[in-house]
């Protein structure tokens, strides 16, 4: 496909990444092998809670090619692993930050929790010595429900948490909310569980380390989604090593979803002994270690109310949650379901006052984090949930109340502390509703009900904040780091382009979204174009790929960085043309002095700078190669409509998702084709949510019931429809490319828009109420407790 | 302890003296060096270790490499001839079938089985066929396509 007008922007090239995928040439971490690689296999605990009397390693030691065995006792002078944002109580405290051991040190706080490090020749010599590992435990009563945790009396996970209690958080004018509902023609109150999930990307966690005794240097290959965020937490914070001892390379990576940001210990353990045992060591995640050490997602309890006036206009929403950190706080625990939360409560809707209280929780489970959306989809499911009670309780139509309560004038400042850039949120819920056809859902109804089936519509128009910035005011709300991004592009003398982006793509596709910029700017082909990302040693920085700001944060990183290039190309041409700087225009990869037909070409350029003998060697630098570091003004706000449609057997209780439509604004678009399969991916995993998955632990010993595919409902291929997808452009006004971010919406707007659609279904049967994931069960269940109290 | 095996691996006979529970896949990524074939669950549940085995399509994490000793095995690896993609992994590519890639040589191993076994399936054959592969990233619709795209190529 070649380059139009616009050149490459917004045509859906396919894939420059997909043929080494598509022939098995993909490099995963397990795909990398070192000479003399030893393997790692780490003894976790079995309890949910438990001191740790004592460790007799002898037996293990003594097992056929081990290599070495490392406990907590070991790692002397290793700190713990760090969270990234301090997160302040609403009395002004900051927030409990208990140790995070790298191996655990006289105590284990969930099933899963890491004890030892056994180093063998071989994975089944490591994991046959493990067996041999004995500890001796003393079982402690555990706590898996962060609202149990917070209870009098619930069991102490941490000294340094009384209580169990991180922290408990505030945003919002408390006084205007209580105001408003004293005067509210009406009250919606709603109870709401946002399930607990677990991310299970395909590709397992796995780490390579190695030192070099040449250097004294390390070198880690592992499943990141941000290598150098990686580097400098356990370089700076655990390790204590210079940073430019450690190089950290993050190669192909099968699915992140948000479970691959963080800094795990496993391998920061695999770094330390790395040096030790003087060989590289390799480990990679068992299904099962998926399950119980990946940072989990959600894991929320709310009460919410939505005051209104007499015609259904949002006066006021009092939300308070409690939300569950797990057993230790992960990189990124405690920004959550505060900052990236309580922020999103106002939706779409003009709601002039908001009040959100958050309490978070220690509990004997896997720690949990940023998951696809992370913190949003509980905002949305919050929101949307209400405003379709309400919506039933005064009679007013699912669409026509949101229409009433749309923010229509930006930019708009909400009062949870955004500030809205752009939107036009009638015409996403007008597309949706069209994809939908609405119009004919009364008929397909009546149709479903002669076969004895229920159907309903749902709907959830969402709001979601990405490309999280600036850094500064970041910084100001807890930020322990920046939330910029870098991006240099280097022009090679034959005028082909080399792009490093601190982005890392793990599925989104960058190699061939920046390429298409690049190539755009440059007016080259895009087979010119190479993107380069994942590895500090190549990578001049990065913060990585996170809350959908890859294109919105990292693209626009590219474009600062060929803005300087584009730059120095014309003060080039300049020279060679004899002409004004000033009068040099850049266009369809030429650069031509205006009003004339004397130009020279790219290539040219690209030549000259590297080959500088006619050149302003006293005014300019010779080269073409130029790296630019992009911090932006705002947030980017991408908002939309879902509509679902299902039908319910109400024998069975058997959801079945018939029809799922979403209508979408994301800004600019750079390829639409992946776009598209990054809305559908996100759907899946929200409608997966909703319907199929949930995390659930033991209450009474912690254990965790579902901890392999047979018992954690995946999405697979039958449990989901084909979907109708489209998009509405309103630009965005905060970076050059215009551009929102997509990669979460799908997950962020659908849960709600299930539920809604079941609830709606279940109506005329008296379901008033159901807590996802709707299964057959839970649905059956609802059903006959509707029928028994009618 | 070693035990010998021999079998024919992407049209290429291959022998070997191993470990008697060494696991088909291990075999495959570790002795061979094929790593196109990934492990995504160890319990024969997501399906991205499949590949085919004298024709059909297998998990390969969950047999022992001994249980393919003297079979024809055919890897991610050896479906594309001369240099040209195979049409079922045209086909992944041209409907973006594929994001991470990590379930992609075992979702495409399966694609071409199911066809093989039903050609001309409809749309909820084919998704009910893919049960045994798990994507975290696609949501399927662009796989279901793919399919499609790739049974017709297939046919022709």
């Amino acid at each position: 496909m070649g380059a139009n007008e616009s050149g490459y922007i917004g045509q859906s090239l396919r894939r420059k990444e997909d043929r080494r995928f598509l022939t098995g040439a993909g490099q995963y971490t397990d795909d990398v092998t070192l000479p003399h690689q030893t393997h790692a296999y780490f003894v976790r605990s079995p309890h949910a809670h438990a001191k740790i009397r004592s460790i007799d390693t002898s037996k293990a030691a003594k097992a056929p090619g081990v290599v070495a065995i490392y406990t907590g006792g070991d790692l002397e002078g290793v700190g713990g692993l760090p969270c990234g944002w301090l997160i302040t109580s609403v009395d002004g405290t900051p927030m409990k930050e208990p140790p995070h051991p790298v191996l655990a040190k006289g105590k284990v706080r969930h099933v899963g929790d890491q004890v030892a490090l056994v180093v063998a020749e071989t994975r089944n010599q490591a994991k046959d010595a493990a067996e041999l590992v004995d500890v001796d435990y003393e079982v402690l009563p555990a706590v898996t429900n962060p609202v149990e945790a917070l209870a009098p009396g619930a069991p102490q996970i941490h000294d340094e948490a009384p209580g169990n209690h991180c922290y408990t958080w505030a945003l919002g004018d408390k006084g205007a909310v209580d105001a408003a509902f004293a005067k509210a023609a009406h009250v919606t109150k709603l109870d709401l569980v946002n399930n607990r999930l677990i991310p299970n990307a395909i590709e397992p966690r796995a780490a390579l380390a190695s030192h070099s005794a040449s250097d004294d240097s390390y070198t880690l290959y592992v499943t990141s989604q941000n290598p150098h965020v990686e580097r400098l937490l356990m370089a700076a914070f655990v390790l204590g090593l210079p940073e430019h001892k450690l190089r950290v390379i993050a190669p192909d990576v099968g699915g992140g979803f948000g479970s691959k940001i963080y800094l795990y210990a496993e391998e920061t353990a695999l770094v330390w002994a790395s040096k030790r045992v003087g060989r590289p060591i390799k480990w990679v995640a068992e299904r099962s270690e998926s399950f119980l050490t990946d940072a989990h997602g959600r894991d929320h309890v709310t009460h919410a109310e939505l005051a209104l006036d007499k015609d259904g206009r949002f006066l006021a929403m009092r939300v308070n949650t409690t939300a569950a950190m797990g057993a230790y706080l992960s990189t990124f625990a405690s920004c959550i379901p505060t900052i990236l939360y309580a922020t999103l409560l106002a939706g779409q809707y003009t709601t002039p006052a908001i009040h959100c209280e958050v309490k978070a929780a220690f509990t004997n489970t896997a720690p949990v984090d940023a998951y696809r959306g992370a913190g949003r989809p509980e905002a949305t499911y919050v929101v949307e949930r209400i405003v379709r009670e309400a919506a039933v309780e005064m009679g007013i139509a699912q669409d026509e109340i949101r229409r009433r309560n749309f923010i229509r004038t930006f930019p708009y400042q909400t009062p949870v502390a955004l500030m809205y850039d752009t939107g036009n949120y009638d015409q996403t819920l007008d597309g949706a509703s069209e994809l939908a056809d609405v119009k004919g859902f009364t008929a397909r109804k009546a149709e479903a009900a002669k076969r004895g089936k229920l159907r309903g519509l749902g709907y959830s128009s969402y709001i979601e904040a990405c490309g999280l910035a600036p850094s500064n005011i970041a910084g100001a709300l807890g930020a322990r780091a920046g939330l910029f991004e870098a991006g240099q592009v280097r022009v090679n003398p034959t005028g082909s382009v080399t792009v490093f982006t601190g982005s890392h793509s793990h599925g989104q596709g960058h190699e061939t979204t920046f390429a298409q910029i690049v190539a755009t700017r440059l007016g080259i082909p895009v087979d010119n174009v190479d993107v380069v990302h994942g590895d500090t040693g190549r990578v001049a920085f990065g913060m990585g790929t996170y809350g959908s700001r890859s294109l919105a944060v990292g693209g626009t990183a590219i474009v600062k960085a060929l803005d300087k290039i584009v730059g120095k190309g014309r003060k080039i041409a300049a020279h060679l043309l004899e002409a004004a700087e000033s009068d040099i225009e850049f266009k369809d990869g030429k650069f031509t002095v205006a009003g004339t037909d004397r130009s020279k070409t790219f290539g040219e350029i690209a030549l000259t700078a590297y080959v500088p003998h006619n050149y302003p060697l006293d005014k300019l630098e010779p080269g073409l190669d130029e790296t630019a570091f992009y911090d932006p003004t705002n947030f980017t706000f991408p908002a939309g409509t879902h509509i679902c449609e299902v039908e319910i057997d109400p024998d069975t209780g058997v959801v079945e998702v018939v029809r799922f439509s979403a209508c979408d604004d994301f800004g600019n678009i750079v390829n639409p084709m992946i776009v598209e399969g990054q809305v559908h991916g996100g759907l899946t995993q929200g409608i997966g949510q909703a319907l199929l998955e949930a995390c659930v632990y033991d209450p009474e010993s912690g254990q965790l019931l579902t901890g392999s595919y047979m018992d954690y409902a995946m999405p697979r291929a039958d449990d989901v429809p084909s979907y109708q997808v489209s998009t509405r452009v309103t630009p965005c006004t905060v970076n050059p490319l215009g551009t929102k971010g997509c990669g979460e919406a799908g997950a962020i707007g659908s849960p709600p828009a299930l539920i809604n659609a079941v609830l709606d279904a279940l109506a005329p049967v008296g379901v008033t109420h159901l807590d996802m994931p709707a299964t057959p069960h839970r649905v059956w269940q609802a059903i006959q407790s509707a029928k028994a109290a009618a | 302890m070693g035990i010998a095996i021999s079998m024919t691996v992407n049209g290429a006979a291959v022998s070997a003296e191993i470990d008697p529970r060494t696991l088909l896949v291990d075999f495959l990524r570790v002795n061979l060096g094929l790593t196109g074939t990934h492990v995504g669950c160890d319990t024969a549940q997501c399906g991205a270790c499949t590949i085919h085995l004298d024709g059909r399509a297998v998990k390969a994490c969950n047999l022992l490499a001994l249980q393919a000793n003297g079979a024809k095995v055919t890897t991610i690896e050896g479906l594309a001839g001369n240099g040209d993609l195979h049409p079922m992994q045209a086909a992944f590519k041209e409907c973006h079938g594929l994001q991470c890639g990590f379930c992609t040589p075992g979702m495409v191993m399966s694609a071409i089985d199911l066809v093989q076994r039903h050609p001309g399936a409809d749309e909820a054959t084919i998704r009910a066929q893919l049960e045994g592969n798990l994507c975290r990233c696609t949501g399927y619709h662009n796989i279901v396509k793919a399919v499609q795209q790739g049974a017709a190529a297939m046919s022709r």
